[in-house]
């Protein structure tokens, strides 16, 4: 159309392919996450503090009275992966809350009337939760390294930590982000997230073995992706050979696309 | 030389289960116009423009934005439009230079581009000095200001504004109207808005719509509507209560209420 094609600002724009417009919109959203980051790194630090309690006080606490059976027998470094994955879930449930708050300010609508596809912005905040959880990463090996946790370090390791925490954390902030959109208020999702999370947490091997749970907890924590989680992270943290790594990442990596596609659905459902 | 037509509307309709928000809308905005959708709280001003800027589905009808269906070709529609919603729209950890650049570059403007109009942008809405603050720190007014600077970055060929100067004093309100006026005569954007002040409406409009419970009550310039209304130079205010109805809305919910008692505080 002529009047349209005179109107159209398509002159001044970048020339690129839909997936690379796709890829340039993700790359935007999470350099907005990270500049909002590092303007408020006390937020992102006063998140280890809870961490850091479980560690320093259940942690010693539990492994002083022997009161779990865990093969190793080192319940300290049983427990530090099943924090890692706490602190995780509880970095990345805060992803629906933002929506929910930029939301009820119109940024989100403005952001949603630039020509941004959905999945882009869901995509982009999915990985910039990653990029939050890769702070608690470095916070806990920190600390598990002052407490002299056991560990077993090497670069492929730590490749492969930084992988999971990223896929634990896209795949959190996803579900969030789905929450977000069918709750819609930030009153609900705060319970919601609670409600959440902590089930998540009891319901998987973060603080005991599987071994040792009932029957019917021992299901609920086979289908509970933090299970993934904590598997992947503590086989590559603490035990020789990491042969699990390979299949909690997959599984991970294809709830976080099935969260992806769930959240991008469901998001029109906030704007109404 | 018939003028091109910017925004065309045809039996635009949005229910929300049994409430219809919006009920059938035609209407054409030509290119250069600043059309102005007058009515109460819940008349389905607001509701109109989220379903021209694709915020919302239409239940039944269709519309053009700057020669785009809307149902069809939503990314062309989305990049040739600016949209300025009622609530606020900025990052307000961020300074206002980089809101303008996050937005820019959402509508993939290249960076040696931006560099040139975010500060042109900046100077045209007196927010230079401001510029490197975090918006968190800005006044009601220039944070009007900045979100109109987020939509008219691409040159869009239409920007939508939502009730531009709710909230606002006095002042404020009077400078925002020379930004929108400037925005109309000297960039040629046709616009958009919404607004429940018929003063704000006759100052910026050339041609009006009244809405009342989801139709069209009343379309021309604000003398056509007097006069129709059987009331020439009549008190603006009065035409409006014509068309609009007399008694207080009853479809405005307390949720509208709230929006904009917390908006005000906000901007305040």
């Amino acid at each position: 159309m002529s009047n349209a094609a005179a109107a159209s600002p398509a002159a001044s724009v970048k020339p690129m392919s839909p997936i690379q417009r796709y890829l340039w919109h993700v790359l935007i959203i999470v350099r907005w996450e990270t500049i909002k980051l590092f303007k408020d790194p006390a937020e992102i630090l006063s998140r280890s503090v809870q961490p850091a309690l479980w560690l320093l006080i259940f942690g010693q606490a539990m492994g002083h009275a022997h009161a779990i059976s865990i093969p190793g027998g080192d319940y300290l470094a049983f427990l530090t992966p099943g924090i890692l994955a706490q602190s995780i879930t509880f970095v990345s449930i805060f992803a629906g809350l933002s929506v929910i708050w930029e939301k009820d300010m119109g940024l989100l609508q403005k952001i949603l009337t630039t020509p941004i596809h959905r999945s882009s912005l869901v995509l982009g905040r999915m990985l910039a939760s990653s990029q939050r959880s890769l702070v608690q990463l470095l916070v806990i090996l920190l600390l598990a390294t002052l407490l002299r946790v056991h560990m077993l370090i090497s670069p492929a390791r730590l490749a492969g930590l930084v992988l999971m925490t990223m896929l634990g954390g896209s795949f959190f902030a996803g579900m969030s982000m789905g929450i977000a959109a069918l709750v819609k208020t930030r009153e609900r999702m705060m319970g919601i997230g609670q409600l959440i999370t902590m089930p998540l947490f009891f319901a998987s091997s973060a603080l005991y073995p599987t071994d040792i749970m009932p029957g019917w907890l021992k299901v609920l924590a086979t289908i509970n992706p933090m299970s993934y989680l904590v598997d992947g992270l503590r086989g590559l943290l603490i035990y020789p050979d990491f042969d699990r790594f390979a299949p909690d990442a997959l599984a991970l990596a294809c709830c976080s696309a099935l969260a992806l596609i769930v959240a991008t659905k469901a998001y029109p459902r906030l704007l109404s | 030389m018939r003028k091109e037509t910017m925004i065309e509307l045809n039996g635009l309709t949005k229910h929300f289960g049994p409430i219809k928000a919006v009920d059938g809308i035609d209407l054409t905005v030509a290119k250069g116009e600043c059309f102005g959708l007058l009515g109460r709280n819940g008349a389905g001003k607001s509701t109109t423009i989220k379903m021209l800027v694709g915020l919302l589905q239409p239940s039944a009808g269709w519309a053009k934005v700057a020669g785009f269906d809307l149902a069809t070709q939503s990314a062309q529609v989305r990049a040739s439009i600016g949209y300025v919603p009622q609530s606020l729209s900025v990052d307000g950890v961020l300074t206002g230079w980089q809101n303008l650049e996050i937005f820019g570059q959402l509508h993939c403007l290249p960076a040696k581009l931006l560099k040139e109009r975010i500060p042109e942008t900046l100077a045209m809405l007196d927010l230079e000095e401001a510029a490197h603050r975090p918006v968190a720190t800005y006044s009601g007014g220039m944070v009007r200001r900045l979100e109109i600077g987020q939509s008219i970055l691409h040159r869009p060929a239409v920007i939508m504004l939502d009730e531009p100067t709710v909230g606002l004093d006095p002042v404020s309100r009077r400078s925002m109207w020379d930004h929108i006026r400037r925005l109309q005569q000297k960039e040629k954007i046709t616009l958009l808005l919404t607004t429940h002040y018929m003063d704000e409406a006759e100052e910026l409009c050339g041609r009006i719509a009244i809405m009342s419970k989801g139709v069209i009550a009343g379309l021309g310039t604000a003398a056509q509507l007097g006069r129709k209304a059987g009331m020439p130079g009549a008190d603006l205010d009065k035409i409006f209560a014509h068309y609009s109805g007399h008694q207080e809305a009853d479809h405005g919910s307390i949720k509208d209420v709230q929006r904009s008692r917390r908006l005000a505080r906000r901007l305040g």
